[in-house]
């Protein structure tokens, strides 16, 4: 393959739901995506390198059983994708927490949630969360995650598309039928057009990205 | 069965299971997730929902059967199982829940009790049916014969 700045990016996927785990780990490695999931937010904190209290440190099993590298950050995580509903630390919380902390705070926090409920919602959007998903996800969905990891991936390349990429709007959930109509749309696109390729930003427009 | 049979065998049991309501748009996504490199990817999260609502049922049977019962703790678990059948596509699963959680919200036993059985109920219809569609997808595949979309 080409560079590492080449390209792919790497999303971190919180859910205590071992069937929602393995349906977004599938939903983002066929959008090409490097994926981790982990099943708590303090794992996902603990992953990202973030040894804020004693109750990350553990008798459990932390993410990679015999694998400790992650502790000096070599891995970079360019997106965060989590799940509301989780016993102990909710994924609200988890997105403050990782607003709130100066390493981790460019990290894009995508929600999401079984239940419509629009003043979480809002909440959500307003700490920081770039975008709020309702579950089931759908393919369609992970469409809009590229421009957020374009944004903050490495500033020294790529800072053309990354320009013209942050006009992006934030989804009003209220609107879901028509988008879910619009989706079904990009959804054919996004599936026809997948594959290693489209991993490397184009040189052209938002356009693209669909 | 010759392999044509078999193959409109399955497409007309799928489409019984999705006008039944047994199955709904989510269970095609699944499939539409599930490629040469993934070939058993269905399988394997109807499988993880299989065993996970085995786990959750139980536990519903134990928390209703409790001398006071912990309503917050029933809801916790029914909004798991309402979840992961939504998640794959178990629509008739996913409305009992709905209901199931509007009892536990209400604090009302008889209609947890109703609700638990009827749940245990559909799981059970679903669970049969789906292996009864893997079964058949099996039959085919071991025809030399693809599985129609």
């Amino acid at each position: 393959m080409g560079m590492a700045a080449d390209s792919e990016f790497h999303v971190l996927a919180v859910d205590d739901s071992i069937i929602d785990r393995k349906l977004i780990e599938r939903l983002l490695k066929t959008s090409s995506y490097q994926v981790t999931t982990v099943d708590s937010g303090s794992k996902a904190l603990e992953f990202l390198g973030l040894h804020e209290d004693d109750r990350i440190h553990q008798n459990t099993p932390s993410v990679s059983p015999n694998n400790h590298q992650w502790r000096l950050q070599e891995v970079e995580v360019n997106l965060v994708i989590t799940d509301y509903c989780m016993p102990g630390m909710t994924g609200y919380d988890l997105l403050k927490k990782i607003k709130e902390s100066s390493s981790l705070k460019n990290i894009p926090v995508v929600i999401m949630s079984s239940e419509n409920v629009p003043s979480r919602i809002s909440r959500c959007l307003e700490e920081g969360a770039e975008e709020f998903f309702l579950k089931p996800v759908r393919l369609s969905d992970l469409s809009k995650l590229r421009p957020h990891m374009l944004k903050t991936k490495s500033k020294d390349h790529c800072k053309e598309q990354v320009d013209e990429k942050t006009a992006f709007p934030s989804p009003k959930q209220e609107g879901k039928e028509e988008q879910q109509q619009s989706n079904n749309n990009k959804r054919k696109a996004m599936e026809e057009g997948v594959s290693p390729e489209r991993t490397r930003p184009r040189p052209n427009g938002i356009t693209s990205v669909v | 069965m010759d392999l044509v049979q078999l193959q409109r065998q399955l497409v007309e049991y799928r489409t019984s299971l999705y006008h039944e309501g047994f199955l709904d748009e989510q269970f095609t996504q699944l499939q539409e997730l599930q490629d040469e490199n993934n070939p058993d990817f269905v399988v394997e999260v109807v499988s993880l929902f299989f065993e996970d609502s085995e786990r959750l049922l139980n536990e519903l049977t134990k928390a209703l059967e409790q001398q006071s019962i912990d309503f917050k703790r029933v809801d916790a678990h029914v909004h798991q199982l309402k979840g992961s059948s939504s998640s794959i596509g178990a629509q008739r699963v996913q409305k009992v829940c709905i209901a199931f959680r509007n009892y536990c919200e209400e604090q009302n036993v008889e209609g947890c009790l109703k609700c638990l059985q009827q749940v245990r109920h559909e799981y059970s219809l679903v669970k049969t049916k789906l292996e009864s569609m893997f079964q058949l997808e099996q039959q085919i595949l071991s025809a030399g014969g693809s599985i129609p979309m």
